[in-house]
């Protein structure tokens, strides 16, 4: 394998990590969704699949579709062939995706406008498990009380995973990610009012757990229908026969 | 009846089935993944003791039945939950004949709640008049994502789903069990939204909605609107397998159920032939809540008791031997309010 070739790979395989599962905010690569990756002279074959037949076809569909728009950064990546394996809905799904159909031309009648709402309400989500995440931290492992968590401010959050994600997930619905920004906001960015903290704190760790939740669902779902005591079939197989030249 | 540590408690497994998955059944490829989905559910959450092998899985009938859940499972009274499937099932995935007789030779056993499809329209009308009188329905269950000819789904809040829910006010039938699944028209929203149970909670105070799988993949939503609606109810079925595989995240789970919708609403059920109630039964009455998990109270007998059979008998009516009562009514609206329920509705 060359040099060129490699980094090629790299970059496919960066590509592929940036593509989440918008209902379980992970990417698609941990979570052993990419089955396979195959780089040739013309260019590349990605299968996916999920833990079952039926998985939502709308989170399938946007998980394909953002999958083929990621390789399309890659440059001089050639050909962008996705395929989606195993489920109820393949066939309408890959023939759509191959057509560059868009999501009303993939699913015809089924389909109304878009799915950005979707992907909105689950961005949603994932801003306030990622707000939690945080408050959590500081109130284990630092004095704060509770009657000051409507003050906490972004520069107060100590650096790290937590916060990285936090400002990630305020960047995706729109929020601004000033130092001076108040961390407990609602979907809007407005701050919450003092007394409603506690409870809307309590919710936001309800909608966490029931995230990671599903996490374990799928990932346990996935490894019983794929590696079946064969660990290895969990990773993703890749093939790179591009020739450097 | 299952008996541990000198407590006794009456047992209502509130979700059992008779399904025949076997491939002369498929009308198409969906009835294999579909039974297939099933299997994993199963093999991937059971204890490896209590796997099954897949051909056993795919039909099993009613004598194993009584057998795993009466003879073996503690169960004192079960309660059919069908899925008809008939877009994927030539003769439908459950059993209906099969499950109802069954019925009728254990009545005091068993009770079959019946299936209908509000897309069925007025002929479907009739023939759920027919179903009450013969069946003698108090429940039925309803499986929103069912395929149906071009349709892969419904809303609870759509005008000819309103019209079913009114006739079941008129014959009777009180329980109302909601199983969401991964489709509805259009594909743009969440099928697994719970939105639209809300919506009906609100307007048809008559009926219970008894939410399957306590609302999961969507356990926030459902816990929020739970606590707007004193006639929301949840069903333990697929949640509570976890207390094998994942102990903390049960522990999680029933945590916030317990503090959203309190020990009133919450309903044990085993999904069987998905899981079997004697692991999921014998496994409950011996959790509790990690003790670092300081933010939940631990679980007391009485709310395992409510959880395992008083509610569900409240809701159907069934006849509690006075041993296994509790001094203050089960299932009882009045009764002490879940946390999270009173904030929510102060708020």
């Amino acid at each position: 394998m060359t040099l060129m070739a490699t980094s090629l790979e790299a970059e496919v395989m960066a590509a592929l990590s940036t593509v989440l599962d918008p209902e379980l905010d992970e990417p698609i690569t941990g979570l052993g969704f990419v089955r396979s990756v195959r780089i040739d002279d013309a260019g590349v074959t990605v299968h996916l699949r999920l833990p079952t037949s039926f998985c939502s076809p709308n989170f399938a569909y946007l998980m394909a579709s953002d999958t083929q728009d990621a390789l399309r950064f890659v440059e001089r990546v050639g050909r962008i062939s996705v395929l989606l394996d195993d489920h109820h809905d393949s066939d309408k799904i890959n023939a759509g995706l191959a057509a560059n159909a868009g999501y009303v031309g993939t699913f015809g009648a089924e389909a109304e406008e878009s799915l950005d709402a979707l992907r909105l309400t689950f961005q949603r989500k994932a801003h306030t498990a990622a707000m939690e995440r945080c408050v959590a931290a500081l109130l284990k492992n630092t004095a704060l009380a509770v009657e000051e968590i409507h003050e906490l401010r972004l520069a107060d959050l100590p650096g790290g995973t937590q916060k990285e994600a936090l400002l990630r997930r305020r960047a995706d619905i729109g929020l601004s990610i000033g130092r001076d920004q108040p961390v407990v906001v609602d979907d809007a960015g407005n701050p919450i009012p003092t007394d409603e903290v506690p409870l809307q704190l309590r919710f936001a760790k309800s909608v966490r757990i029931s995230m990671e939740g599903n996490a374990h669902f799928c990932r346990g779902l996935l490894k019983t229908r794929y590696a079946d005591g064969e660990p290895d079939e969990m990773s993703t197989h890749v093939t790179n026969t591009r020739n450097a030249s | 009846m299952y008996e541990k540590d000198g407590e006794k408690y009456y047992i209502v497994d509130g979700h059992v089935a008779i399904w025949d998955g076997r491939e002369s059944n498929h009308r198409n490829v969906h009835g294999k993944q579909f039974i297939d989905c099933f299997y994993d559910y199963h093999k991937n959450l059971s204890p490896e003791e209590a796997v099954w092998d897949y051909d056993t899985y795919t039909y099993y009938g009613a004598e194993r039945l009584m057998k795993d859940v009466f003879a073996d499972g503690y169960v004192d009274h079960a309660i059919f939950q069908p899925a008809i499937l008939g877009d994927f099932y030539k003769t439908g995935f459950g059993q209906t004949e099969e499950a109802f007789g069954l019925t009728q030779q254990h009545p005091d056993k068993l009770t079959y709640n019946h299936a209908y499809d509000p897309r069925n329209g007025d002929a479907g009308l009739v023939q759920l008049r027919r179903d009450a009188e013969r069946m003698n329905l108090k429940g039925v269950k309803l499986y929103t994502a069912e395929w149906h000819g071009d349709s892969r789904g419904y809303k609870l809040d759509d005008p000819w789903s309103r019209r079913y829910l009114e006739e079941c006010i008129k014959l009777g039938i009180t329980n109302i069990h909601v199983h969401k699944g991964p489709t509805i028209r259009p594909l743009d929203r969440d099928a697994f939204d719970v939105a639209d149970i809300d919506k009906v909670a609100t307007d048809y105070l008559d009926l219970n909605f008894v939410v399957e799988h306590v609302g999961l993949p969507r356990l926030e939503d459902f816990c929020w609107i739970a606590t707007q609606e004193s006639n929301v109810y949840g069903g333990l079925a697929v949640a509570l397998p976890f207390i094998h595989t994942r102990p903390r995240y049960f522990a999680q789970i029933i945590g916030e159920l317990l503090y959203w919708i309190g020990e009133d609403k919450i309903l044990f059920g085993s999904d069987y032939a998905i899981w079997t109630p004697k692991w999921l039964i014998e496994r409950f009455v011996d959790f509790q809540i990690p003790e670092d998990m300081t933010e939940y109270a631990p679980i007391t007998t009485d709310q395992k008791r409510k959880i395992l059979g008083l509610n569900a008998a409240a809701l159907y009516d069934l006849p509690v031997p006075s041993e296994f009562r509790l001094p203050t009514a089960a299932g009882d609206d009045r009764a002490e309010v879940a946390a999270g329920a009173k904030e929510a509705v102060a708020s």
